[in-house]
């Protein structure tokens, strides 16, 4: 593991009772880099963040947060330990307003809540238009952004985002991509994204994994990997064919 | 006339009791539960046996509250990752297999001839036994409607309903679902536990075909005719159901044409009829997936 590095995950075999998604998947991240995994339908994406995140349970496999070893920990220590994670779609509590959403993003790390919604707003600063709304009302984008600034709320070391475009309009998809930008430039917290979306996503990244299968299949920096060839291949062979990489 | 009413009255008490415990677990929380009545019976043989066994009437129903909870715990402990058409079924068939226990081990519960002599509380002074039992029976209900109301205004109710509209969700801030989801189970199976003591006491006597699946589906109309989580609604979903099973009885002195038989099956055809449609138009664009 190298000085700078948050997040070390390898080996990871999990999946959903017998069925098993991820056969060995590892990935690496250094503190502020933005890193996008990107790979066909079922390639095992989300399941991959859910594991990282302690919501699924590998039956092999290491994960590492800071250095210290998170594998066996229950998802509310990992996020008092660093971790933030976003779910795919419908991910904001949709009968509280957007203040009890941020404040349900201290429940893993009880802290001074006040303080905390000003620094998040201070990043986030288009939450000020819907501070008091129900976040059920609002659009997609919108949702997505309050769903990012509850997670990070207990100031994350590392960010896990899954599809946070899926379901969004190509404005609203820019809108929360430079968000995603922000956070990382300001808050200086690592993040790990997954996407569908891959050019919108590699164009905001530092490096990206490509998986599919379950399985590491390609990484590199992020215009490397966008000008790759192989890319479009592996989408075409084993995914639906309609993605853009 | 009266007295019929009042009876009507204590039924819908009875099964209001049940009814704002299957809205905990499926109005608040999403859990469905189709075997409800499981923990009715459980509620109701808890408490005839204790008394039978000497115990007074309070701890008795503190007992049965206990031990129909403790019995949600364990369904629940049993069932903690099923996917909620997986727990309908389970939930059916463990309703089915404590009501078939209490059938067959005759050494346990009395078998089929079931047990008779359940005491009722002492009459309130000044009433007769049924009013006095309507009177306590509404103020339990009220207790336990009032306890519904602060579990959904509390942090706690705000989780389970947040539980219901999406899990993941409240999993990613570090929310113990399964303890939540089992938390709103037992109380769910405590409630119908405490109507299974009131219905044991009421009518003195108990035996396992009282405790039948179509009690699971009464409650779950009462529940599905008021808005989802609402626990005002379901007591008036569970009044509306009572009078329509048991006011129907009525009929018979007004309608000629068909037989006493025939008109108990049309009732519950009726019943059936009005859950189609009360779902079918209630739940058309507000459940859409």
């Amino acid at each position: 593991m190298s000085a700078q590095e948050v997040l070390g995950a390898g080996g990871l075999i999990a999946g959903y009772g017998e069925m098993q998604i991820l056969h060995g998947v590892g990935v690496r991240l250094s503190a502020g880099e933005i890193v996008t995994v990107i790979g066909p339908n079922g390639s095992g994406k989300s399941t991959l963040l859910k594991t990282l995140v302690g919501l699924i349970r590998p039956s092999a496999g290491r994960i590492l947060l800071s250095g210290q070893e998170i594998t066996a920990t229950s998802t509310r220590d990992r996020l008092r330990a660093g971790l933030g994670y976003v779910p795919q779609v419908r991910n904001v509590f949709a009968t509280m307003t957007v203040e009890e959403n941020l404040r349900m993003g201290l429940f893993a790390l009880p802290g001074a809540v006040r303080e905390r919604q000003e620094a998040v707003r201070e990043i986030l600063p288009t939450l000020n238009d819907y501070w008091s709304a129900r976040a059920g009302k609002l659009s997609g984008g919108q949702q997505q952004i309050v769903a990012l600034g509850r997670a990070l709320m207990a100031s994350p070391k590392v960010l896990l985002l899954d599809e946070p475009s899926a379901g969004l309009s190509p404005k609203a998809t820019d809108e929360v991509f430079r968000h995603i930008r922000a956070i990382s430039d300001r808050q200086g917290a690592a993040v790990l994204l997954v996407e569908q979306n891959a050019h919108k996503a590699l164009a905001i990244s530092d490096r990206c994994y490509v998986l599919a299968e379950g399985r590491n299949r390609l990484d590199g920096d992020a215009a490397s990997i966008a000008g790759n060839p192989e890319v479009g291949r592996i989408y075409l062979g084993a995914g639906d064919g309609s993605q853009k990489a | 006339m009266v007295a019929y009413l009042v009876a009507i009255l204590i039924f819908a008490m009875i099964y209001g009791f049940v009814a704002l415990g299957l809205n905990i677990q499926w109005g608040l929380t999403g859990l469905i539960n189709l075997g409800q009545v499981a923990f009715f019976a459980i509620g109701a043989y808890a408490f005839a046996l204790a008394t039978h066994a000497g115990m007074p009437l309070l701890a008795a129903l503190v007992l049965a509250t206990l031990v129909s909870g403790a019995f949600g715990g364990a369904v629940a402990l049993f069932t903690p990752r099923l996917r909620e058409d997986y727990l309908a079924i389970v939930t059916l068939g463990f309703s089915e297999f404590i009501r078939l226990i209490f059938l067959n081990e005759k050494w346990l519960a009395g078998g089929p001839d079931g047990i008779a002599a359940i005491p009722r509380p002492p009459t309130i002074p000044g009433l007769d036994t049924e009013t006095s039992f309507l009177v306590v029976s509404a103020a339990l209900v009220g207790l336990a409607f009032w306890f519904s109301q602060r579990l959904a205004r509390f942090p706690i109710g705000r989780t389970l309903r947040a539980i219901r509209e999406d899990e993941t969700v409240v999993a990613s801030v570090g929310k113990p679902t399964l303890a939540y989801k089992s938390q709103a189970f037992i109380l769910g199976a405590a409630l119908a536990g405490i109507g299974g003591a009131f219905f044991a006491s009421y009518l003195t006597y108990i035996s396992p075909d009282m405790f039948g699946p179509n009690v699971s589906i009464y409650v779950l109309a009462a529940v599905l005719l008021g808005t989802q989580g609402s626990s005002l609604g379901t007591l008036a979903g569970t009044a509306v159901v009572a009078a329509l099973l048991e006011g129907t009885r009525l009929l018979k002195d007004y309608i000629t044409i068909v037989d006493g038989v025939q008109l108990a099956a049309l009732r519950l055809m009726a019943l059936g009829l009005a859950l189609m449609v009360i779902v079918v138009i209630r739940y058309r664009t507000t459940r859409s997936p």
